[in-house]
Formats: C-alpha cells, sequence, structure tokens
C-alpha cells in the first residue's frame, strides 16, 4: 500500500501489542526495520515477549517518559494501534507535536471519533470498520459508486461507477453525452479488459468507469450515468 | 458555581452522578438552575445538547486525563470556548498542554506542594523546639 515509504532500515515505534500491532511489528521486523512495540498490559506483553524479546517495552505510552524510553526522539514513524482511541490520538499528537516525528498513523477503532484526529490533525488514520465498508461497497454495489481517491482539501475526487442497465447513457457516444460540469471520464473497464475512451467510445451497460470530478457534482453524475431509470423515479430527491 | 448566579450544566456518563449534584441542596438540581446531560464528551451531540455553544468556561475534569485532553481541545478547537481547563494528573504532560494554550490544573502538583510545605513546616517547628 505504502510501497517506497516501508524501504528498509527506519526506527518504528509500534503502541499497542495486540493482534494489529504484534502482527505488524513481526512484518516491520521481517522487512528490515528496528522495532520497538510498547504494551501496557502486562500479562500481554510477557506473552509478545517470548516472541519480540528486547523490542517489546512495558508501559503506558501515554506518559510521556515512556515514549521517551523507548526512543521516540529518533523514531520515523509512531503507530499507534491500540483499542482506546483517546490513547491513540493523544500517542500521535505528542508524537507530532512535541517529539517532531514526521509520519504518524493511528488506529480509529470507533469510526464516530474520526472526526476527532481530523480535529486535532493526526493523518492519516486507519478505521477498520471503513475498510470493511468499503470493501462491501466494491462487492455490493448499491449506489454503483465506489470512492478512490477523495481529496478533500484540493475539491476533486475520483469515483468507480458502474453503468446501470437501463441508463440513459448504454448505446451512446462520449461527445453525445451532457456530462456535469467539472466531471470526466477518464477510463473504461469492460470484460475485464481497461482502456482510455476516446470521444466515439459508445458506453454499455456493465461498464465500469472511472469519473474524475468536483465533489459537488457528484450526485448529478451519478444520476446521470449510473443508476437506472427506474430507480430515479423512486427517488425523485436523489 | 451554581449557588454564586452562574448558568451551571454538568455531563456525566453516569446517570447516579446527578443525585451528587444535588447533596446538601434543598431543592433539586434544576430547580436549583442547573442542567444534566447523560453522555460522554466525545459525543458531539451530547456536548451540544449540554450546550457548549453557549459556554463561556469548558471544565473537562473526568477521572481520565486522555479523556480531559482530548475534549478539552475539541471544545477549544471545535467550539471555539474562550476559557477551557483540563484536570491533568500527570504533571509531565500538564506541563506540556499548558504550553500548547491549555490551561491545565495538575493535582498531582498540588498535593505534591502542600505536602512539601507540611513537611517544612512541621520540620521548622522540630528547630525551633530545639
Amino acid at each position: 500500500m505504502m510501497g517506497g515509504q516501508v524501504s528498509g532500515g527506519e526506527y518504528m515505534l509500534i503502541v499497542g501489542g495486540g493482534k494489529v500491532g504484534w502482527n505488524l511489528a513481526r512484518e516491520l521486523i521481517d522487512k528490515g526495520h528496528e522495532v520497538t512495540l510498547i504494551e501496557s498490559d502486562r500479562e500481554r506483553y510477557l506473552t509478545v515477549e517470548q516472541e519480540l524479546e528486547h523490542r517489546v517495552l512495558y508501559g503506558d505510552a501515554s506518559e510521556l517518559w515512556v515514549l521517551e524510553r523507548a526512543g521516540i526522539a529518533r523514531a520515523g514513524m509512531v503507530i499507534a494501534v491500540t483499542g482506546d482511541d483517546e490513547d491513540n490520538l493523544l500517542i500521535c499528537q505528542v508524537a507530532k507535536d512535541k517529539y517532531g516525528v514526521d509520519r504518524v498513523i493511528a488506529r480509529v477503532n470507533n469510526p464516530r471519533n474520526r472526526q476527532h484526529f481530523e480535529l486535532l490533525g493526526v493523518k492519516p488514520y486507519v478505521s477498520a470498520t471503513d475498510l470493511i465498508l468499503r470493501l462491501i461497497e466494491r462487492q455490493v454495489p448499491r449506489y454503483g459508486l465506489v470512492h478512490l481517491l477523495d481529496l478533500a482539501d484540493a475539491k476533486i475526487e475520483i469515483i468507480d461507477l458502474l453503468i446501470g442497465e437501463n441508463a440513459q447513457v448504454v448505446g451512446r457516444q462520449l461527445h453525445e453525452l451532457e456530462m456535469p460540469k467539472g466531471s470526466l471520464l477518464i477510463s473504461v473497464m469492460r470484460e475485464g479488459t481497461g482502456f482510455v475512451p476516446t470521444p466515439d467510445t459508445v458506453l454499455e451497460a456493465g461498464d465500469e468507469v472511472l469519473a474524475v470530478l468536483d465533489p459537488r457534482v457528484e450526485e448529478e453524475l451519478t444520476r446521470y450515468l449510473g443508476l437506472e431509470e427506474g430507480t430515479v423515479d423512486r427517488t425523485p430527491d436523489a | 458555581m451554581l449557588a454564586e448566579g452562574h448558568d451551571v450544566s454538568c455531563l456525566d456518563e453516569d446517570p447516579d452522578s446527578h443525585a451528587r449534584l444535588e447533596l446538601g441542596l434543598d431543592t433539586s438540581w434544576e430547580d436549583a438552575g442547573g442542567q444534566f446531560t447523560v453522555g460522554t464528551g466525545l459525543e458531539i451531540d451530547a456536548l451540544t445538547t449540554a450546550g457548549i455553544e453557549r459556554a463561556d468556561v469548558f471544565v473537562a475534569s473526568t477521572n481520565g486525563d486522555n479523556t480531559n485532553i482530548v475534549i478539552a481541545q475539541i471544545a477549544q478547537r471545535r467550539f471555539r470556548v474562550e476559557t477551557v481547563i483540563a484536570r491533568i494528573l500527570d504533571p509531565y504532560r500538564a506541563e506540556w498542554y499548558a504550553t500548547q494554550g491549555l490551561q491545565t490544573i495538575c493535582p498531582t502538583r498540588t498535593a505534591i506542594e502542600m505536602l512539601e510545605t507540611s513537611v517544612r513546616e512541621v520540620a521548622a517547628g522540630k528547630e525551633e523546639d530545639a
């Protein structure tokens, strides 16, 4: 996922020795990184320590001296994956703001807490619920739409859209379409092959298209390309 | 604060805490002019119901340092409450967040100072006796 950034030989602090933290530590050590895992539960610490030995530290990483003892000052990355959102949030906040760690990654356990991570400037954050939701959306495209890239600050996004069975654009050439202003079709996937469309490309039902657009015209575009006519009739507000 | 004529709204996740507010009051907390909301400080809805949008002062004094630090920052950054005070037991973190623009109260530090003063007074008394 983050390929180039995780090149070997960097010092990484992982907070939380649960399934996520432990496995992450193992993977990163395999890739040649220097890792310290901090775990605050004594029993869990002893279990993990049997495998990771000196690379596990017992302590509550909410306390600054624990982070300092773990060598946060020279850490290139801090990853907070405890089961407590407040812990993850504050550990990443002090890592960035107090110790000047460039890169932090926080785990969000309760998706409702995402807004607090945004507010305190802790990014990126990873929410398992969101990831699973995205996978479900991909498998079950209820709205025929998957968000691929969402650059809220830049006011631009890329979405993946399924052309509906009875969509009004089926059978028409691209240059005939009345695409909403601020949107552009950039690729078409058909029967497992992708291509960049030309003005002559005729859209077919079942085509999966990528569109780059201003988020404000998303609804309009989705209605125009994706939804079947019957669906539109049933939801006049949409 | 209520007795001094301020509007006081209390947010607590435990509904039973309401009874504690009425200790020493002749009337109910509400009749005395107080407000009580059940919820946690991480729930924006609960904060709004409790009236954070019109608050002049916000005090975060749950029994958890982390909770207090997070909700104090929510009050400050999201709701722009003018005065925000957070109770932080950990002296080191209280000190650091104080440099980040948060008003912090550290009961640990206060207790240490009081204990030191008491010990010094006793020691001074003994010297005088001698």
